[in-house]
């Protein structure tokens, strides 16, 4: 199972029956497809809708009827469309149960930079400094290294932030941590990696859950 | 006095150089595309604009960068525009990016006669840099202003002489809050009905945020990412 396959897997878990959840574009999207059928999960899209079906047929495209991502997608049984307003209060308020977004780098007190690299062309955070803050949980998918090998999981966030002490769950191709008053806690291995391996990987110090030991 | 325009030329005459204008629409989807289109050929510079995002190079608001019509763009997302990138590394361009929430409420806050407002969004970041920070039950908020803009540019499906707005799907977006935060509210819709035509119930916008209606005719409508599915 590739790395990635892994991350997927394992962040498909966080979300349960009856759920409204916003998935984050890129990577996080992908979970969708992989969500039980027999959940009843409304998914959000911060442009204006919640209930996100799947992709249209070609006959069904409608230029009217996107995703935050800009893709075109349907709206599913349940759906309700609103302005961008009303998706905010939504997520500032504290009525979303979940929110999967993509990181660039974690720290070991939660912070999470994930929308710009100093030097590169600035692009924007979108709704993620909104999402890490509203959302009632925050779980962060990413790699655990970047291409040079180096971690991404940190003492300390050296890219700008986009939210301090906000994550709840990390979840990488290595490992699963959450984030506790009692720090950074390692909670799962991923299939095939050892305590040993992850230490020499990882930047951040953490604690180990006693069940991982 | 009608609100119904049946050019815009006339109306674009009252938005001058260095005016503030919030434009609806998300991406591509439901950007007032006739008005953005008659303010290039207009030609008016050196404006602010507030929007979510900044069109593609060659569409949308991207079509006012290429004319190099704005002097700040306040936006929360810009990702799709080479136009963009090369004027703001350039330093042509002044922007401000502003998190898709902060800038959906400010517009908001604007319309609903409210100066400022504390949001988390933003705490501990860049963006929270110079603002007043206060503490409510424990948690730190920063001080956001709320915008009124000289000029509100919105697109909706339906309008009636009165300037109620029916939108359609997720093409309503920023469009309904951008059309209470406009000094002056220009609204172009694909279908203008009759007076009473509209059920009071179904309408999201009420004409009083409204000075102008526009009907636009054969929307172009362009999609950014077409995604779909296997036909069964």
């Amino acid at each position: 199972m590739s790395g990635r396959e892994k991350i997927l897997n394992r962040a498909v878990k966080e979300i349960k029956d009856g759920m409204c959840v916003n998935l984050g574009i890129g990577m996080p999207t992908l979970i969708a497809d992989r969500i039980p059928e027999e959940f009843d999960v409304m998914l959000q899209s911060e442009n204006g809708l919640l209930g996100i079906g799947s992709y249209p047929k070609e006959s069904e495209v409608d230029a009217d009827l996107i995703n935050a991502g800009k893709e075109t997608v349907t709206a599913k049984r349940n759906a309700s469309y609103f302005d961008s307003a009303e998706s905010f209060s939504m997520i500032r308020g504290g009525h979303i149960d979940l929110a999967i977004l993509g990181g660039m780098e974690v720290s070991e007190t939660g912070d999470l930079a994930n929308w710009m690299i100093p030097g590169k062309m600035v692009k924007g955070m979108g709704g993620a400094m909104d999402l890490v803050q509203g959302a009632k949980r925050i779980v962060v998918i990413m790699d655990h290294r970047n291409k040079y090998g180096e971690s991404k999981v940190k003492k300390s966030c050296e890219l700008p932030l986009t939210g301090e002490g906000v994550v709840h769950v990390l979840i990488t191709d290595m490992a699963v941590f959450e984030f506790t008053e009692k720090g950074m806690e390692l909670v799962e291995l991923q299939e095939g990696v050892t305590l040993e391996e992850l230490k020499e990987a990882t930047a951040a110090s953490f604690i180990v859950r006693e069940s991982v030991k | 006095m009608s609100k119904i325009i049946t050019s815009l030329d006339e109306v674009l005459e009252q938005v001058q150089d260095g005016a503030s204008i919030a434009v609806g629409g998300f991406g591509l989807c439901g950007i007032p595309e006739k008005l953005i289109i008659a303010l290039q050929e207009k030609g008016t510079k050196e404006l602010t604009v507030y929007s979510n995002n900044c069109g593609v190079d060659d569409w949308g608001l991207g079509l006012l960068l290429q004319n190099k019509q704005i002097k700040k763009m306040v936006a929360s997302y810009v990702g799709e525009n080479k136009t963009f990138e090369k004027q703001f590394l350039s330093g042509e361009l002044e922007v401000e990016l502003v998190p898709q929430g902060t800038l959906a409420e400010r517009l908001r806050a604007g319309g609903a006669g409210i100066p400022g407002f504390y949001t988390a969004t933003g705490v501990g970041t860049e963006v929270a840099k110079g603002k007043e920070h206060k503490e409510f039950d424990g948690k730190t908020y920063i001080l956001e202003r709320g915008i009124v803009a000289d000029f509100a540019f919105v697109k909706a499906w339906k309008a009636d002489p009165f300037g109620n707005l029916v939108f359609r799907k997720t093409a309503r977006n920023f469009n309904p809050t951008v059309a209470t935060a406009g000094k002056i509210t220009i609204v172009e819709v694909e279908e203008l009905v009759g007076a009473g035509e509209l059920d009071p119930d179904e309408i999201h916008t009420p004409g009083v945020y409204v000075q102008h209606v526009y009907e636009g005719k054969t929307y172009e409508k362009r999609i950014e990412r077409l995604t779909t599915r296997k036909e069964a």
